[in-house]
């Protein structure tokens, strides 16, 4: 028998010599820091709910119906009558949640431990672009169902590009290819999210990877592996600090997939609406194009973003100011690199104004999302009686709204400046034994 | 056959006029594509004007029409909220529409009511932010989003406010008034959505 295989492999091998060596570099001759904790687990996760999308997605579209008359049934008749479609497609809606949990997650460590840092701004700006294409994808797919929620959030988006001065309303009906959502939207928006942004998305993902196997990972410390002491137990010029990814952190992430998939299976068995947070009460009526549900909010992971808008007055005749900004969330976060000028790496050296800083983005982009998700409207009448809720809200989310941009102008001031007192960074990672 | 002498000018002009070629091929190939998102025939022909009653609808009363898909709200309003239109101008962003709301409404609207006939209000029903479909929220009391509401059209997405005859509050993420469709009286108590006063003659 294993000769068979041995004479599998010779086969191969004689005709693509160039695949066994693409396997070693990628994973049993990588050397990736023998430091890396709990928040390294999120790349891995986010690939693995990546596959679960793109599984699951297949078998959805098999029973799914993308026009504006018969969507919402469909999705209906893949609930109640299809074989275990109810499962299928509960991975697939609570995969879109979790892609963002995980994601976000992601992001922070990157923010926290440097990750965006001089080599590694391609990997950094790689990983942007598939949070970019991710937005696009999840918010195509959240209008597929067809419910009131799915037309409405569908109709604030696209009209989004309706503020920009002078081709907005042209650029709306381009977008809709009507006068507002209908089955010609429906039908563009399926083709982009099953086909169109999952190629981008696989590419990206590809090439995010490669860009990272390039420069080598980064790790909590901070500390290049690759310009420390070389030799280790498998080659004597690689990093003395660097362990084979495979076996070895294959094997560390299939136990972040076990605990993983626990949390996940949870969810999808007894909270699969978690409570009307992924997915939405009013998205259980059909699209109604005269009727605006009484409480429009987006998913939970757009709400941060959504609060911006919201909290931007018009000005000057034009509601584009909420738009750009934000817009410049997102494009804020692609300077990174750029923006902070730190030579050190991880939180665990650098000075106080990073971490308190940082503290405060968290908690800046935590509060937009209470104040997007409606949250905010709904306790402060309860905590502080008869007060003018539009005007404290108002006010909250502006502050919260300039906290989160205040993180990265006070980030490059603080480091521009050179007003960051920074610890010694060690020359080995911390636990090199 | 092989020649020792290699024309670089030349090599460099055919790559540059290929490469220009190509990109005007590749531009023009990418219209159709482009074109085939606008609004089809269908989507176009689907637009006609609608004929709307007026008999039922009671004083205080609304009514939504559905005018190319669109929500158009027809609004029978009362001499009591004809008087709180003037109470409320200082609060407002343009309550003459005469500036930034000035293509708003057709000129035979462009009044403090915003009608041709006082007591007959018809706006489309989209907030002019993110284009969600405000509440109608008639009375005059405290509400939880203006403790001095005068009645009006509060827009659920973003908390955009308008007062009775459309026009946009202050301080709100709209920047312009709810707009007037093109519309005439056909006769007392029937109005037509979609056409102008003169084009009907």
């Amino acid at each position: 028998m294993a000769n068979v295989f041995t004479n599998i492999g010779d086969w191969v091998n004689e005709r693509a010599p160039g695949m066994a060596p693409m396997y070693r570099a990628h994973m049993t001759e990588y050397y990736a820091p023998k430091n890396f904790n709990l928040w390294y687990y999120f790349g891995s996760l986010a690939l693995l709910v990546l596959i679960n999308q793109i599984v699951t997605g297949i078998f959805l579209t098999m029973n799914y119906n993308p026009s504006a008359a018969g969507a919402f049934n469909s999705v209906e008749y893949i609930m109640r009558d299809v074989e275990w479609g109810w499962l299928i497609r509960y991975m697939h809606s609570t995969g879109a949640s979790l892609f963002f949990v995980v994601v976000f997650l992601h992001m922070f460590r990157g923010i926290m431990y440097g990750s965006y840092k001089k080599p590694r701004e391609l990997v950094w700006l790689l990983g942007m672009l598939i949070f970019l294409v991710l937005m696009a994808e999840a918010f195509m797919g959240y209008v597929l169902p067809w419910g009131n929620m799915s037309f409405w959030g569908a109709k604030v988006i696209i009209s989004l590009f309706g503020t920009i001065p002078y081709i907005g309303d042209t650029l709306v009906e381009w977008i809709m290819g009507d006068f507002l959502p209908a089955d010609a939207t429906l039908n563009r928006f399926f083709a982009l999210h099953v086909i169109a942004l999952p190629i981008v998305l696989l590419l990206l993902v590809v090439l995010h990877i490669a860009a990272l196997h390039e420069v080598g990972s980064n790790n909590p410390d901070g500390v290049e592996i690759k310009k420390g002491p070389k030799g280790n137990r498998w080659d004597a010029l690689k990093p003395a600090d660097g362990i084979p990814f495979h076996p070895y952190y294959t094997v560390k992430d299939l136990v972040g997939v076990g605990f993983f998939l626990m949390i996940a299976a949870f969810i999808i068995f007894f909270a699969p609406t978690f409570g009307g947070w992924f997915l939405e009460h009013d998205n259980f009526i059909p699209a109604n194009n005269l009727a605006t549900p009484s409480h429009i909010k987006p998913v939970w992971y757009f709400t941060p973003f959504y609060a911006i808008v919201r909290m931007i007055p018009s000005f000057l005749g034009s509601a584009v100011w909420g738009v750009i900004a934000m817009f410049g969330s997102i494009g804020v976060l692609f300077a990174m690199p750029w923006l902070d000028r730190g030579k050190v790496k991880s939180i665990r050296y650098r000075g106080t104004g990073f971490k308190v800083g940082l503290g405060l983005f968290v908690l800046s982009f935590f509060m937009l999302g209470a104040v997007g998700a409606g949250i905010t409207a709904e306790v402060m009448p309860v905590w502080f009686g008869d007060i003018d809720v539009t005007f404290w809200e108002n006010l909250f989310g502006r502050v919260m709204t300039i906290v989160y941009f205040g993180f990265f102008a006070f980030l490059w001031a603080y480091t521009y400046f050179g007003w960051e007192k920074t610890k010694p960074v060690p020359e080995r990672v911390t636990t090199h034994d | 056959m092989a020649n020792e002498v290699v024309d670089h000018g030349r090599r460099r002009f055919l790559t540059a006029t290929t490469a220009v070629v190509g990109g005007v091929g590749i531009v023009a190939a990418a219209v159709p594509f482009i074109k085939s998102w606008e609004p089809s025939a269908r989507a176009r022909a689907a637009g006609a004007p609608v004929t709307q009653s007026l008999a039922k609808i009671e004083s205080g009363q609304m009514l939504t029409v559905s005018w190319r898909s669109l929500p158009v709200f027809v609004l029978n309003r009362s001499k009591a909220q004809l008087a709180t239109l003037p109470m409320v101008d200082s609060r407002l962003v343009d309550p003459k529409s005469d500036g930034a709301s000035a293509d708003q409404q057709p000129k035979y609207a462009q009044n403090e009511a915003r009608s041709i006939k006082p007591e007959w209000l018809v706006v489309i029903g989209i907030c002019t932010h993110l284009g969600c479909v405000p509440d109608f929220v008639p009375e005059i009391k405290p509400e939880p989003f203006d403790p001095e509401w005068k009645g009006g059209f509060y827009c659920p997405c973003h908390k955009s406010r308008y007062d009775l005859a459309g026009r946009v509050y202050q301080g709100v993420p709209a920047p312009k008034n709810l707009p007037v469709p093109p519309y005439h009286f056909i006769d007392d108590s029937t109005i037509q959505i979609g056409v102008d006063p003169k084009e009907a003659g």
